[in-house]
């Protein structure tokens, strides 16, 4: 199960001296199981906080966020997550890095490298099993670290522009491969992404912040089945929704 | 081949210099100054060696500062990696350590001579106390470095892979993100330690020992002997270099692309 339920949620950034800074205001939303949700919006408004909050690495100033009813307290392997960055433990070889987390839960060495293996093979990267990060591409990296995040079976998979310093090409691949992935494993997926494209492609439903402080603007529903053309003209006409959303909300000269 | 010839080419020319410089030493010694008390020849340092190695003696002072090297060098690891690590990652620790280090850590290791002799007598510890000193701040300090610079992204990582204990934060993804500074400063503290533990020996802490013999030797006027000594010393520094970072660096740290510490 992996149903998010979001409340109320403000979070404000304490400064030294003055009001401290608003990054999200009131945010409200519930996400249901196995859903895909985009969260998009200007740079800035808080969409990656939103999503560290959910995570359980940053702590909401008020409101609050509930997994399934249980409210959040702090990071838990119940909610995996893939960073922007590259996070892979450098090392550790790929194997290594994916056993991570049953290593932590305290699962007995076969059972974990078999069930490490398992999600190697899910994201293709059997050849490399035994590589350190350093010996992989940036594609391949993320396909790792999204493997060390569903080895530990969580409920939710919080990405954060996981694909956002690959190039077009690779990007567009791991996009397909995700919503494979997706299909197969069917975890409840929040994606933070600054693509419109990306976002129009994966989700199911997209919520487009404001700027500074962060508020749900509005949820765009996508309900095509999938795989999507990316050419047609109701991906235009969502894509142009979406953008005309974003730019809603920005002030000229604030970025 | 080529790559290979070029190998060979370099060992070859490097021989080739050292040949050199002692054909040099020799002419300058037996014919320019030739008074061995201020410069002792090549071949006069070389008989020296071998009867020195000959009688054991040679094998006895190594064996024996190897020793007081251990000690000081274990010493300064067990002290400096706990404490470079609570400073690293404990801001606390940081704010109560720090302003002590720094007052202690300018102090030259030699000036503790007194009380490394008052403290541990004439003994393998005094010697090794000296050698402490001047290899503990390098590796306190670099754990330190290593602690605070561990990228954020591995900590919050692997807090949401149920790594959230401090404990366990600090086993899994602290110090293995701070190895290499570590070593880098192990390193650094082999080589200090390597020049204080010949100032440490000479003030007498034992009968034996590399730093010891080269004043016994000048005391004797037997200048080839000191000189042999010198290199001895130089020799196995230089060695005991290559040898950490061969297997140590290499064992530990096999996962760093490109040049390993």
């Amino acid at each position: 199960m992996g149903g998010v339920s979001v409340k109320g949620l403000t979070k404000v950034f304490a400064r030294e001296e003055g009001a401290g800074i608003v990054a999200l205001e009131n945010v409200n939303f519930d996400i249901r199981d196995k859903e895909f949700i985009c969260l998009v919006g200007p740079s800035g408004c808080g969409k990656t906080t939103l999503l560290r909050i959910i995570a359980g690495l940053e702590r909401a100033t008020s409101g609050e966020v509930r997994i399934d009813g249980k409210e959040i307290t702090g990071p838990d392997p119940s909610r995996g997550m893939v960073f922007q960055e590259y996070s892979l433990f450098p090392w550790k070889t790929v194997v290594g890095n994916v056993a991570f987390g049953l290593e932590m839960r305290g699962v007995p060495k076969d059972r974990r490298l078999s069930i490490a293996d398992e999600y190697i093979r899910l994201v293709g990267l059997e050849q490399f099993r035994d590589s350190y990060p350093y010996e992989l591409s940036g594609g391949m990296r993320q396909r790792v670290a999204i493997a060390r995040a569903l080895a530990n079976d969580p409920d939710v998979l919080l990405m954060d522009e996981p694909f956002g310093a690959l190039d077009a090409q690779t990007r567009n691949r791991m996009q397909k491969e995700l919503l494979a992935l997706w299909e197969k494993t069917r975890k409840t997926i929040v994606f933070v992404t600054h693509s419109v494209d990306e976002a129009v492609y994966l989700s199911d439903r997209i919520l487009v912040l404001t700027p500074r402080p962060g508020t749900v603007h509005e949820a765009v529903d996508v309900p095509w089945p999938r795989p999507r053309d990316r050419t047609s003209t109701e991906f235009a006409t969502i894509r142009r929704h979406v953008l005309r959303l974003i730019e809603d909300g920005e002030e000229p000269g604030k970025v | 081949m080529r790559w290979l010839s070029h190998t060979m080419r370099g060992r070859f020319l490097g021989g080739a210099s050292l040949v050199a410089a002692a054909v040099i030493w020799q002419i300058v010694a037996d014919f320019v100054v030739r008074n061995p008390f201020i410069l002792p020849s090549f071949t006069d340092v070389a008989s020296a060696f071998f009867g020195l190695l000959g009688s054991g003696i040679l094998i006895q002072d190594l064996t024996t500062s190897l020793i007081h090297f251990a000690i000081g060098i274990g010493a300064a690891f067990l002290v400096g990696v706990p404490i470079g690590m609570a400073m690293g990652w404990f801001p606390d620790a940081n704010t109560v350590a720090d302003p002590i280090i720094e007052v202690i850590r300018p102090i030259p290791p030699l000036a503790w001579i007194p009380f490394a002799i008052v403290w541990f007598g004439l003994t393998p510890q005094s010697a090794g106390f000296v050698i402490f000193v001047g290899a503990v701040f390098p590796i306190l300090i670099s754990t330190f470095a290593g602690f605070r610079n561990v990228p954020k992204v591995f900590v919050e990582a692997g807090k949401v892979l149920g790594c959230t204990r401090s404990r366990d934060l600090i086993r899994y993804v602290a110090l293995p993100a701070a190895t290499p500074s570590i070593v880098s400063g192990i390193r650094i503290a082999m080589g200090v330690g390597w020049m204080c533990l010949v100032a440490a020996e000479m003030f007498g802490v034992s009968r034996f020992g590399l730093g010891q013999k080269i004043w016994w030797y000048y005391y004797l006027h037997q200048m080839p002997n000191v000189v042999v000594y010198m290199l001895v010393l130089g020799f196995i520094g230089l060695l005991l270099d290559r040898l950490f970072r061969h297997y140590v660096g290499n064992m530990l740290l096999k996962w760093q692309s490109g040049e390993v510490v």
